[in-house]
């Protein structure tokens, strides 16, 4: 994944200590009528970020997004970027651009004149918009294109005139509403790393709206996910995925098999859980904050269970189970096994070797187990 | 009827009706002439089209052809009152005379000139005036939530609920001497003689400008309301406001429903003859007034015909241009 070799370069300005936020959400509400948009919403977001807001439709995510474009005015609560109070500052005089999911390019325009518009806004001299459109068409790879008008283009072509009318400008800060969600799916594996290069490139501040997990997994430095108006779980690609903070977000991010079960053993080096659906009990070599009793969830997920035929060695952390159904999707496959507590369970193995003659297949009778450190455990 | 368009209606059709038309179907002449017709390349959907091309033919080409003769005809004192075009010299010859007096004679007399201009001047600053009222309230209008947007639209449309004729003579009430605005201004005191508007060419234009005002706003509306307010946003996001981004973008993307709006009316303003009758003075020179009065007052059917080819022959120029631009504009994809 992408996101794990940006992080090697350790670009963590959330974590140092004084460090100032570039856009700073503070407490922010958005009612429409009755219907609460946006919940109390409190983030910090830092320069050069790459920041996904990631969540269903209609959990707030565009609205949030159009209120740092200015678009909408927050009901409550106050939005700084660069330090600045934005409230009351109209769109048109924040250093912010804002690529549509539409795109919104002017049909009457040609590529040029559209990605030279806001340049006129800011009365730029004519021979400084000329080079600076160039040099931007150049950029996203459309130098020859530039006489053509928008519906003379492809989608991707048009996805990629509407980044440089957005980024022609220089904006500190750009937002980018589902970029990448009209295109189909190999484009956009191939546009996902253009726009991160662009990203790094060009050192801009980028708040990414998307619903597809995999994109803001791919794309971002963090990620915020959303529910209800809500921000659930802020944090790295890896945190999410590896330690989501509730139910939701452990469902949300990637498949996962949740077994609901409840704390029997609270010990600050390890947890056991015992779950109704499971053979065995749940161990888990890391301390939860649950009291004892409680009902918990022990969030595992399918790449991380082994399949075998025989009988694993430890009585914790294992069931056995039918093979129902196999999806072999080349590079590895999924199998959907029949807990014997009637409970459907989620495994993917790679495919390793191109001949396994012995590989499991349907309607055989297998054992699940998985390490101790797998399992996440969560709340409702 | 081709089988193909027959079978889902027939599904719906009784049982009975169903008999019938099997047995037509393989009925010989009904069998012939559907072998007959589609060899020739008539299909259901040709003859689906046919028909109001027939009508056009009928009702339009041939009133059409018959005007044109009498403008090269020569006037007599008969019934009818023109000479025929085509004599029968002897028994084979035919002996075809075409007058072109009647045209020559509309150059000649500076009376046609005038009035031509001036109808080209009235239909002009009255389209100019159904632009400046006509493009905010469609504006609004197409602005405006989806509730408030059908009876808006309803009240503009219901003046046609009654009679152009009637509507145009309520004018008459509201303008005249001793109507509705100059009561009401004597009564508050702000004149103490009436001000004469009936009669005058600025009756003409408030006659004209009411009257179609709707054919301005309607085609500007379904224009406006199908454009993409996104735009807007993204401009304003570029840094306009929101006044230049309706100067750069709301603007050019409606010229398209300007255009059609403003020949929608133009065109009939031109030869527009109820208003400048009615509301006019007996001085205001329009071209529909000239022909009516060379048809019925003179009844010189042959200068009457010559200046109605003249007029539609002017008002086809601007019609072929609009459709060409029509045709760039939805060529040019204004909507994707």
């Amino acid at each position: 994944m992408a996101s794990g070799a940006r992080n090697d370069g350790r670009f963590e300005p959330w974590k140092a200590p004084g460090a100032e936020p570039y856009i700073r959400i503070d407490r922010v509400t958005k009612k429409f009528g009755d219907f609460m948009a946006v919940n109390d919403v409190s983030l910090k977001i830092y320069k050069k970020e790459l920041f996904c807001l990631l969540g269903g439709s209609g959990c707030g995510k565009t609205t949030l997004l159009r209120m740092l474009a200015g678009f909408e005015e927050p009901t409550a609560g106050k939005i700084f970027i660069d330090g600045v109070d934005m409230a009351g500052i109209p769109p048109y005089e924040r250093p912010v651009n804002m690529m549509f999911q539409s795109y919104a390019l002017f049909p009457h325009m040609t590529v040029e004149q559209n990605v030279a518009f806001g340049l006129h806004q800011d009365k730029v001299p004519k021979s400084e918009i000329r080079q600076r459109v160039t040099e931007m068409l150049d950029m996203v790879k459309l130098g020859q294109f530039g006489k053509r008008k928008p519906h003379q283009l492809s989608g991707g072509q048009r996805q990629r005139v509407a980044l440089a009318r957005a980024l022609v400008k220089r904006p500190k800060l750009l937002l980018l509403d589902e970029p990448l969600g009209a295109l189909d799916k190999k484009l956009r594996e191939h546009t996902q790393f253009e726009l991160v290069n662009l990203q790094e490139q060009l050192g801009v501040t980028f708040v990414v709206v998307t619903h597809d997990q995999e994109e803001a997994m791919t794309l971002s430095t963090r990620i915020g996910v959303m529910n209800a108006g809500e921000i659930v779980q802020v944090g790295t690609p890896s945190e999410i995925y590896e330690y989501p903070n509730s139910k939701f977000v452990a469902e949300f991010i990637g498949s996962v098999n949740m077994f609901e079960g409840r704390l029997i053993e609270d010990e600050p080096g390890h947890v056991r859980i015992h779950c109704p659906d499971l053979d065995g009990n749940v161990y888990v070599d890391h301390g939860v904050s649950s009291p004892p009793g409680a009902v918990v969830f022990a969030a595992v997920r399918p790449e991380k269970i082994v399949l075998s035929r025989d009988k694993p060695a430890s009585a914790d952390n294992m069931a056995h189970g039918i093979v129902k159904e196999i999806a072999y999707m080349g590079d590895m496959s999924t199998y959907l096994v029949r807990l014997d507590s009637g409970k459907m369970a989620r495994v993917t193995q790679p495919n390793t070797w191109r001949h396994a003659d012995d590989r499991i297949t349907w309607e055989e009778p297998v054992y699940l187990n998985w390490h101790p450190s797998s399992p996440v455990v969560v709340s409702e | 009827m081709t089988g193909r368009a027959e079978s889902p209606t027939s599904q719906r059709l009784s049982t009975g009706v169903q008999l019938i038309l099997r047995v037509l179907h393989h009925f010989a002449p009904h069998r012939w002439t559907h072998a007959r017709l589609l060899k020739w390349g008539v299909t259901g959907r040709t003859l689906v089209i046919a028909v109001p091309y027939l009508w056009l033919l009928l009702f339009f080409l041939v009133p059409f052809i018959i005007v044109l003769k009498i403008a090269f005809s020569e006037t007599q004192i008969a019934m009818p009152p023109y000479q025929p075009l085509v004599h029968w010299v002897g028994d084979k010859a035919v002996n075809l005379t075409l007058n072109f007096g009647n045209f020559l004679f509309l150059l000649e007399d500076n009376l046609y000139w005038k009035a031509f201009l001036n109808s080209l001047k009235v239909a002009g600053i009255s389209t100019f005036f159904c632009l400046l009222i006509g493009y905010p309230m469609a504006y609004a209008i197409a602005r405006a939530d989806s509730t408030k947007r059908n009876v808006l639209l309803m009240m503009v449309i219901l003046p046609f609920w009654t009679s152009f004729l009637l509507r145009v003579y309520a004018w008459i009430g509201i303008l005249k001497n001793n109507g509705l605005i100059n009561n009401f201004l004597l009564w508050t005191g702000v004149i103490d003689q009436p001000i004469v508007m009936l009669q005058t060419d600025f009756a003409i234009y408030v006659g004209i400008v009411y009257s179609y005002l709707p054919f301005m706003i309607l085609p500007l509306y379904s224009n406006l309301e199908k454009m993409d307010l996104t735009l807007l946003e993204a401009a304003q996001d570029l840094g306009c406001g929101p006044f230049k981004a309706f100067m750069k973008i709301t603007l050019p993307l409606s010229m398209p429903g300007i255009l059609a709006g403003s020949m929608l009316v133009f065109i009939p303003a031109v030869g527009e003859f109820v208003i400048p009758t009615l509301l006019g003075g007996p001085e205001s020179l329009m071209i529909g007034k000239v022909l009516w009065t060379e048809f019925f007052n003179n009844r010189d059917w042959p200068v009457a015909s010559a200046v109605a080819i003249a007029l539609l022959i002017f008002l086809v120029v601007p019609i072929v241009y609009f459709q060409r631009v029509q045709a760039r504009e939805t060529g040019g994809g204004v909507h994707r």
